[in-house]
């Protein structure tokens, strides 16, 4: 006797433990094997690229916070880029300093957010989340030091930054930078080789290097692809030209090699910091801009390397106070148009942890 | 010097407390009414301390502190979780099937106090000595898993369902590797009899019998969904599992049973490989108790430690490992016990360790976990 | 023959967690034990100096929010703006310390303080007494203004209660 059977629909989100903010997946079932799924997301538009056209530019800065809330610092950066190339505005070294500084903290702080709760999504039961938390909470200890809050940050400036770092910054930066590589050890120790992890990790959501390119994927879901590129290398902003670091790449594009790769990232930025770290002149860290600024009329993009990939800002101007137009080309939102691709004929417990290891931010899909 | 220690260590080992007449305190009405209580009482305020246990240790493994507010250590947080948990409504889904919604708590809940009927608190305290005990054991410890499929049909959420399904198959493919394990145990004591199996570790059988420890353990966890097997209530995919829509006491029910059997999954390791209620110096109940909660403490420890497994690889860990090597384990013991009878305590436990080992290497060579992807 | 994926990993991982049940849990009691906030923490209110202020509303074109009120009148007699109100709806506010940063008489702080629950959505608006300098009831934090930041009490950093090696 055939049984019958039929696929069912089973929505996952937008409330749900695993989706990383309010994401909804629209997966038809087979049984427990994914057979369709229907990305559906918008539950978080908060229309930031219009409000943007209704503020001044510096206004702007703190709604950039609120796009990728875990990397704001990013955020900050990428726009203050846009901005200071549409109106010609040149940064004091120093403040580029402390700007790579910032940057490169903040890819840290994000990519253990990344790696913490993908392991979560396996199923750990938040402890590697927690012992990454813990070392966040460091870098978010500083971040408050210099801009007076933990996760909206809105530290940089058009033409700089807000103010300088204050003196008990660089000791504290330093015990970090020689604590953390202990800690990643750690990490390595309880996941790297972990058996349950690399059952689960390994082979599952390949994305083919080809297809990553043809997506536009970008950031370390590229690079695990087996991708070398990355922005701070093929089109350096800032000071990056002066440091020495690699950018480590993945073979197959699993989901295994997407953490192996952000826990190199991190190694790889705190090489970075140690360098910038020896290498700061003193000086200011702002230079001389009006609080209103009135770009010529004409258009700007300004991309940096954030912690989820390739974050740019487009801005047009009319010669007024505010953008005419802004618009953000969010990693995350890019990094999620092959989800369908990478998790199709996988379990529904596999669809978790590729959707996690993709690794995105809700603000930033929706904006 | 040594060799008079050794024999006092020996002495006191082998040395049996005295057993309990059958009907202790005297009368079949009056046993039944004390072990009874005795049970009632043992295992709620176990699995209360287990419930603190597990999440002050748990906390402490991931650098934070864990409930500590209500009461000295936080030691009355399950209590004050259980008012809260009772004083709350009641919900059921519109479209549910009441009354299997309402029966599966308590399917789930009641065999697990059933089992401890035959575990032996000190020699022959217990409530029934059976002499089919470990048979008993395995039979009412599957009844549990019906309540939690009632819950899940019941329930007419999807992903109760899929709960639901994913335990059914846990449990009907690790009932075979887990008594197959135990056989191990039997043939060594020569009795079903858990008192007697007690009786019968002059060693503990955990270091005669280190594979079928071994397979008995995962094996076990995964039928008690404990952490790396816990996919029915996988709560990153699932949210809640087989109990996302009971609230209120139902929900305390599930929470409870849940518990109850880690407790009855440490009693019986504690029983069957640890050597149950026997030990030196303290008296025999501490012992068990201690063994109880040493089992649990590993337990938690793992739980802590690993992700978890993907439904398909949990099918094939048990059937392309578990079941195999609890084959070979049983033909070895076989041949240990019908061969070499007389050497068989203390010669047997290098030789025993040493196959456990070469099997789990080679085990690790020869087979891969799960399927990868289906096309469709 | 390499052996590997036999629990090795698993076992290694079993030491990482047992190790931390010996460790000080990074944990801080809140109400009971506190940390030391940032020197710069821009707190949930806003301090105004009224002897400072001339009420030229560079603050309140700066806001991105717009939650900054001002309603000054002329003083013939002192030859300056008199503030007759400066009023600061706290629950618009997203703290973002512009408003601070652009007062160009150094007249706005933002607040140190950053327990400012309220029941009710009114009773967070600031009014002119509420956030005066001068009442000495509210302590500025030190964002943007150094000279206050060296006066308050070092912040607590986890780095430095972490001592224990990995
Ligand atoms: S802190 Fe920002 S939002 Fe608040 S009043 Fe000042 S400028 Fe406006
Ligand atoms: S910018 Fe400063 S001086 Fe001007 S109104 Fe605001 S607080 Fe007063």
């Amino acid at each position: 006797m055939m049984l019958k059977t039929e696929p069912f629909v089973l929505n996952i989100g937008p409330v749900h433990p695993s989706t990383h903010g309010v994401f909804r997946m629209r997966a038809t079932l087979d049984g427990e094997v994914i057979i369709g799924l229907e990305p559906v997301f918008g539950y978080l538009h908060r229309g930031i690229e219009k409000l943007a056209e209704e503020r001044t530019y510096g206004g702007v800065i703190p709604l950039t916070d609120r796009l990728d809330y875990l990397a704001s610092m990013s955020n900050n950066l990428a726009y203050v880029l846009a901005v200071e190339k549409l109106a010609g505005i040149s940064v004091p070294e120093r403040a580029q300093y402390l700007r790579v500084i910032m940057a490169e903290l903040q890819r840290i702080a994000a990519f253990l957010i990344a790696v913490g709760a993908f392991i979560n999504d396996c199923g750990a039961f938040f402890t590697p989340f927690l012992y990454m938390f813990r070392e966040r909470e460091k870098i978010v200890d500083l971040f408050e030091m210099v801009s007076g809050q933990r996760l909206l940050y809105n530290y940089m400036r058009i033409g700089g930054l807000s103010q300088d770092v204050p003196d008990e910054f660089f000791p504290a930066l330093d015990r970090f930078v020689r604590q953390m590589p202990a800690f990643i050890g750690e990490y390595e120790r309880l996941l790297k080789e972990n058996e349950i992890l690399l059952a689960r990790a390994k082979g599952v959501g390949i994305l083919s290097q080809e297809k990553a390119v043809n997506c536009s994927m970008s950031g370390p879901v590229l690079r695990a692809s087996g991708v070398k590129w990355d922005i701070r290398k093929v089109d350096p902003y800032l000071v990056y030209d002066r440091f020495e670091f690699d950018v480590p790449t993945g073979s197959v594009g699993d989901c295994y090699d997407r953490y192996r790769v952000r826990i190199e990232e991190i190694r790889q930025s705190l090489r970075i910091i140690k360098q910038a770290m020896e290498q700061i002149p003193s000086g200011a860290v702002k230079s001389d801009v009006p609080h209103l600024i009135h770009p010529p009329a004409g258009e700007a993009y300004a991309h940096i390397e954030a912690p989820k990939g390739e974050l740019g800002f487009y801005l047009v101007s009319d010669n007024s106070i505010a953008p005419y137009r802004c618009h953000v080309r969010a990693p995350s939102l890019m990094n999620l148009t092959t989800l369908r691709e990478m998790i199709i004929g996988w379990k529904i417990q596999d669809a978790i942890i590729i959707f996690g290891s993709i690794d995105i931010t809700m603000g930033e899909v929706d904006r | 010097m040594i060799a008079n220690f050794g024999l006092d260590l020996e002495r006191y080992w082998s040395a049996l407390p005295p057993e309990l007449p059958p009907d202790w305190p005297g009368g079949f009405w009056w046993h039944w009414l004390v072990f009874t209580i005795i049970i009632i009482a043992f295992v709620l305020g176990l699995v209360m301390g287990f419930i603190w246990l597990e999440r002050r240790g748990m906390a402490r493994m991931q650098a934070r502190l864990g409930p500590n507010r209500v009461g000295p250590l936080g030691l009355l947080q399950p209590v004050a979780d259980a008012i809260k948990v009772l004083l709350k409504e009641d919900i059921v889904p519109d479209k549910a099937d009441k009354i299997v919604h309402w029966l599966a708590p308590v399917v789930a809940f009641a065999p697990v106090l059933m089992i401890f009927a035959v575990i032996p608190f000190q020699n022959g305290a217990l409530l029934a000595d059976l002499n089919i005990g470990i048979l008993y054991v395995v039979a009412i410890s599957s009844v549990s898993t019906l309540g939690i499929f009632m819950a899940g049909w019941a329930s007419s959420n999807k992903y109760s369902l899929l709960a639901a399904m994913r335990d059914v198959a846990a449990v009907v493919s690790y009932e075979i590797p887990v008594v197959l394990a135990l056989v191990g145990v039997v043939l060594l004591a020569g009795s079903l009899s858990l008192n007697e199996i007690v009786k019968a570790q002059q060693i503990p059988f955990i270091l005669l019998q280190p594979l079928g420890f071994l397979l008995f353990f995962i094996g076990g966890s995964a039928e008690i969904n404990r952490s790396p097997f816990d996919l029915l209530e996988a709560d990153s995919e699932l949210v809640a599992g087989f109990h996302t829509e009971f609230s209120g006491m139902k929900f305390a029910m599930f929470y409870l049973a849940e518990y109850a059997e880690a407790l009855f999954l440490s009693a019986i390791i504690a029983t069957l490989f640890l050597a149950g209620w026997r030990g030196p110096l303290l008296p025999p109940w501490l012992w068990f108790l201690i063994k109880i909660i040493g089992v649990f403490f590993v337990i938690i420890w793992i739980r802590t430690t690993v992700p978890r497994v993907r439904i398909d690889q949990l099918m094939a860990l048990a059937w392309k490992f578990l079941f195999p090597l609890a084959l070979i384990n049983l033909i070895i013991t076989a041949i240990q016990v019908l061969a070499w009878p007389e050497a068989l305590p203390w010669a047997m436990i290098p030789v025993n360790i040493a196959i456990m080992a070469t099997l789990v290497l080679l085990w690790s060579k020869l087979f891969k976990l799960g399927w990868g992807r289906v096309e469709v | 023959m390499k052996f590997e994926h036999y629990g090795i990993g698993i076992a290694k991982g079993l030491t990482v967690t047992i190790r931390h049940l010996f460790r000080h849990p990074v944990t801080v009691q809140h109400p009971e034990q506190r940390l030391n906030t940032s020197r710069r923490i821009r707190g949930n209110e806003l301090v105004w100096s009224r002897d400072r202020c001339t009420g030229c509303a560079t603050c309140a074109k700066t806001c991105p929010q717009g939650v900054i009120q001002i309603v000054t009148s002329v003083d013939l007699v002192g030859n300056k703006y008199e503030v007759a109100k400066y009023e600061v709806d706290t629950g618009y506010c997203i703290s973002c310390g512009l408003c601070v940063e652009s007062c160009p008489y150094g007249a706005l702080f933002m607040g140190y303080a950053y327990e400012r629950a309220k029941y009710r959505r009114n009773e967070l608006v600031q009014g002119k007494e509420d956030m005066m300098l001068e009442s000495g009831k509210k302590q500025p934090s030190g964002y943007f203004y150094p000279e206050i930041a060296r006066e308050l009490p070092r912040q607590t950093l986890l780095v430095e209660r972490i001592t224990e090696k990995a």
